[in-house]
């Protein structure tokens, strides 16, 4: 089966004002809700306690929340996780940074003496405030430095329009990405950075082909100007661009729906992240190499490439 | 013509039969087992499996197998149920002091076991059990060592008494000593001898202020290191000590150093974090004091009393004057043992090393007659309630356990009286095991249930099923003949993965799981992109086998492009990122490795093998 019988012939380049007006309206709305709403970060970032109990019956969480409001717990945040109504989380951010194991032990022992039903911990998790500051920071030095470390090996591949081009489209869909989870308030934990880290590589994955093609016809291709070549090569990717973020997605559903709670934010950020990234590469990525005034002389290779038959 | 030369033929082969032998042990899920070792006072022998056999049998308890191990015995069962009903039957019949823990036995066939096989090591998040990072106090630690160094000056200063160079004042003053002379000769003379003494340790300078004269003394950048690196080293010693000690060497914790400053500790299977906590945060010791007679207990209070302070006895409530000079403290303990004495009464029989007996020696010569009392020193954590928020407190409790005459002459060993049984077998694991170094703080926990653990494990294994499922008939709708060798590619790359993951026994986490997910979408790229140009160059009219070869060529330094940069994400992941977001790089650097040899190199062996050297007028794909 192909998506195309032939090579398709959509006119990407001639939208690409369009998109870049599109592009640029959706990551300053990004930055517009990150700053007014920031992120809705998760235990690992925030610091506090997190305890999640496990009912043999439906949870009753009024109970629950009125036993921890009685018993010092204001600001105990109570919630039920999953559709079966079992399984409740408890969390409690905790400004000071001392030991937390006692109260998530205080915790504990008033449930079991206020409330009735009998519960197992399937849970229990807390973070110091400072962890969390150090991950924040950790995180973002290490995204900073994959963007550093990436540019600098398109740039030695490639050229350095093609690296600003890759690094644009990088923090485009990286911003949009933040930009949603802000947006939708959804939980962004530890893991949501490391499937953010994983859209870094992914989008650059998809760029990295589309780059390939353009350099490639550049030297094949001695007629045409420099937006048909642009626009040849992103027609002739297309059928793999989509393949690969079909494949991609089908997997990223698959743990969207069974991979249980823990792995849903991850999912999520991930399918977010596919979808920007595929647009990306097709709109981005190239359109910022024309803005960039990218020539067929940048490419032609001033000695002769190797061309052995290392190839396997 | 499409051929391979014979190498890279048994090079394929190779790395698959190698790949499918370690990655075979995950075929073979762990039994749930009881380990069951002796302690102090009783020892794992025949009596004990014959009753732990008839104990089970007569509960009806089904079993696997009952066998001595080199930690005791080890019993295997079926499923996790009943090894609970074992546990409790056990329990009941056995002397409290045998250790009784969970964990689960390997059942690696001994074949594959001879191959150094075993299956990967699953973390906390799918095994269940707990996590600790623990902070260190590197401020109290580099105070002590401050500390030791003006002790050490002082020495000096003592050892040279006819040269007369003490200091005027000695001081600790931010994060440095410093000493003040009356006059420059003489500070000069000091600096002189305490450059030569201290070389390596300290940096002098000097500065004067008002008619005084000064020396600075500050511990060198590589001491301060040297120290830090120790003060870790002997804390994770210790806690390792502490818990091995407690359970017998059951637990098999993983106590590791994390940064400057840090350890993680993780227990896996275990559920009662209190326990835990409670061992290795313990900060009790002991101090030896001479009662002081010479004040009254309202003299104290009206602090007139010079060199005494007030204690109050445990048992009793009431008020008691010891010197402040110490005799000894827990660190001169080399051995402790909780026992009883004669009386029957909970004990704790203590062996001094040689510089703490012969003080206590000659303490019991001078003090013949006197009272001595012994001080339990117990830090305990606490909430308050202040305002109706609950706040954790840290407080130390420093009580007098015993005070009792000295009768007659002793130094290496003796006993100590006046605690509880728990309270007396808590103490002896804790001067046995040695103080900690430095004070330290859990600072991050996390504990996951098993049956969270098994949950986690089911989704995580059926999410990665189902896509895989999906990705697989996809490819062969998509790309027929082709997209079977993608498959194969496929499966061969996730045998890989699990045979690299469980080679180097890199722990397998949720995160990793979707990192392997993530690796089987995007291993199929590679084939995607072969495939979409081996279809490009049949359509502008190469024949079969040229399409084939080029297609290759062609797709190659993109595959490689796009997946070195790949590469450098998870590397840089791996390096800068921690817990969750390491098991995620370990698992997609591993799989990006696995995948472009698999697609790449596996898939074109294939091809080489079967239709490379035919005419082909038409291709599957």
């Amino acid at each position: 089966m192909q998506l195309f019988s032939k090579t398709p012939t959509f006119d990407f380049v001639g939208k690409r004002k369009f998109a870049m007006m599109f592009s640029t309206i959706l990551f300053i709305a990004s930055i517009v809700t990150l700053s007014i709403n920031w992120l809705n970060l998760g235990l690992d970032f925030r610091g506090g306690i997190e305890i999640e109990l496990g009912y043999a019956h439906t949870a009753k969480v009024e109970e629950i929340r009125k036993a921890l409001r009685n018993n010092g717990y204001k600001n105990a945040i109570v919630t039920e996780i999953g559709s079966s109504g079992q399984n409740v989380t408890i969390r409690i951010s905790e400004k000071d940074n001392s030991s937390k194991v006692e109260v998530s032990n205080a915790v504990i022992s008033i449930l079991k003496t206020s409330t009735s039903d009998e519960f197992e911990i399937r849970r229990r998790e807390f973070v110091g405030a400072k962890v969390g500051e150090e991950l924040r920071e950790d995180g973002g030095i290490a995204m900073l430095i994959a963007l550093a470390s990436i540019m600098f090996y398109v740039m030695l591949r490639f050229e350095w329009r093609f690296s600003i081009g890759a690094i644009t489209a990088l923090i485009h869909d990286v911003g949009i990405t933040l930009g949603i989870f802000s947006f939708f308030k959804l939980n962004f934990d530890l893991t949501v950075l490391a499937a953010l880290l994983a859209v870094i590589g992914y989008s650059l994955n998809d760029t990295i082909v589309v780059y390939d093609r353009i350099r490639e016809n550049f030297r094949k291709i001695r007629k045409g100007s420099t937006l048909q070549i642009t626009n040849t090569s992103l027609n002739q990717t297309l059928s793999r661009t989509m393949m690969t973020s079909v494949t991609t997605l089908f997997v990223l559903f698959a743990m969207y729906f069974l991979g249980g709670e823990l792995i849903r934010p991850f999912a999520i950020a991930l399918i977010i992240g596919v979808v920007v990234g595929t647009y990306s590469s097709i709109y981005v990525a190239s359109s910022m190499v024309l803005a960039l005034k990218i020539d067929r002389s940048h490419l032609i290779p001033v000695t002769k490439e190797d061309k052995t038959d290392s190839y396997p | 013509m499409n051929r391979y030369p014979a190498w890279k033929y048994l090079l394929v082969v190779i790395v698959v039969v190698v790949g499918m032998i370690y990655a075979a042990p995950n075929l073979f899920l762990d039994d749930p087992s009881l380990q069951i070792a002796g302690g102090r006072t009783v020892q794992v022998n025949d009596a004990t499996l014959k009753t732990i056999e008839t104990t089970l049998k007569s509960n009806k308890i089904e079993y696997k197998s009952v066998v001595f191990d080199d930690k005791g015995i080890l019993i295997r069962f079926t499923d996790e149920e009943v090894r609970g009903k074992a546990r409790d039957a056990i329990k009941k019949v056995l002397d409290p002091n045998y250790v009784v823990a969970l964990n689960f036995a390997r059942t690696t066939p001994s074949i594959l076991k001879s191959f150094g096989a075993e299956p990967m090591y699953m973390g906390l998040d799918l095994r269940g059990g707990l996590h600790f990072l623990i902070e260190i106090e590197m401020e109290t630690a580099f105070k002590q060592q401050l500390e030791r160094y003006k002790n050490d000056i002082f020495d000096v200063f003592k050892e040279n008494k006819e040269r007369k160079l003490r200091a005027r004042s000695m001081l600790i003053k931010n994060n440095a000593i410093e000493m003040k002379y009356k006059t420059a000769d003489k500070r000069n003379e000091v600096l002189a001898v305490l450059r030569n003494k201290f070389l390596s340790d300290m940096q002098f300078s000097t500065f004067d202020r008002g008619d005084a004269f000064y020396i600075k003394a500050d511990i060198t950048r590589q001491k301060i290191e040297e120290h830090r690196a120790n003060t870790i080293t002997q804390i994770i010693n210790v806690l390792k000590k502490r818990i091995d000690d407690k359970y017998q060497g059951l637990m098999e914790p993983v106590i590791v150093r994390q940064g400057d400053s840090r350890i993680v500790a993780e227990f896996p299977g275990v559920q009662d974090s209190k326990e835990i906590i409670d061992v290795m945060t313990a900060a009790a010791s002991l101090e030896f004091r001479m009662e002081h007679t010479g004040y009254s207990i309202a003299d104290a209070k009206a602090g007139k009393a010079l060199g005494a302070s007030i204690y109050k006895e445990r048992d009793t409530g009431r008020e008691i004057l010891l010197k402040n000079k110490l005799i000894i403290t827990g660190q001169d303990i080399t051995h402790a043992t909780a026992t009883s004495d004669q009386n029957g009464q909970p004990a704790v029989s203590v062996t001094l090393n040689a510089t703490g007996a012969n003080i206590m020696k000659d303490n019991t010569r001078e003090n013949l007659g006197k009272r001595m009392g012994v001080v339990f020193i117990e830090t305990v954590k606490e909430i308050k309630r202040i305002n109706g928020d609950n706040v954790p407190v840290k407080r130390e409790i420093k009580e007098v356990i015993s005070l009792a005459t000295i009768q007659g002459l002793f130094s290496k060993r003796f006993e100590i009286t006046g605690l509880s049984r728990v309270e007396s077998t808590q103490l002896a694991l804790l001067l046995r095991a040695g103080a900690l170094a430095a004070p330290i703080e859990i600072i991050e926990e996390r504990t996951v249930g098993p049956s969270m653990g098994k949950e986690n494990i089911s989704k995580g294994i059926n999410s990665v099923l189902i896509g895989f499922i999906i990705v697989v008939v996809f490819m062969l709708i998509w790309y027929k003949g082709f997209g079977l060798l993608a498959n194969v590619a496929l499966v061969v790359n996730l045998v890989l993965i699990v045979a690299v993951l469980s080679i180097f026994q890199a722990t397998l986490t949720l995160p990793g799981i979707a990192g392997i997910v993530l690796t089987v979408g995007m291993a199929v790229d590679a084939n995607v992109l072969i495939y979409e140009r081996i279809r490009e160059e049949l359509s502008v009219g190469n024949t079969p086998q040229a399409s084939i070869n080029s297609g290759y060529e062609k797709a190659f330094s993109t595959i490689l492009d796009a997946n070195v940069t790949t590469l450098i994400a998870a590397v840089v992941l791996f390096i800068f990122g921690t817990g969750p977001i390491k098991g995620f790089a370990t698992t997609l650097s591993i799989g990006i490795a696995t995948s472009m040899f698999t697609s790449i190199v596996g898939t074109r062996a294939i091809i080489n093998l079967l239709v490379g050297s035919r005419k082909l007028s038409k291709l599957s794909i």
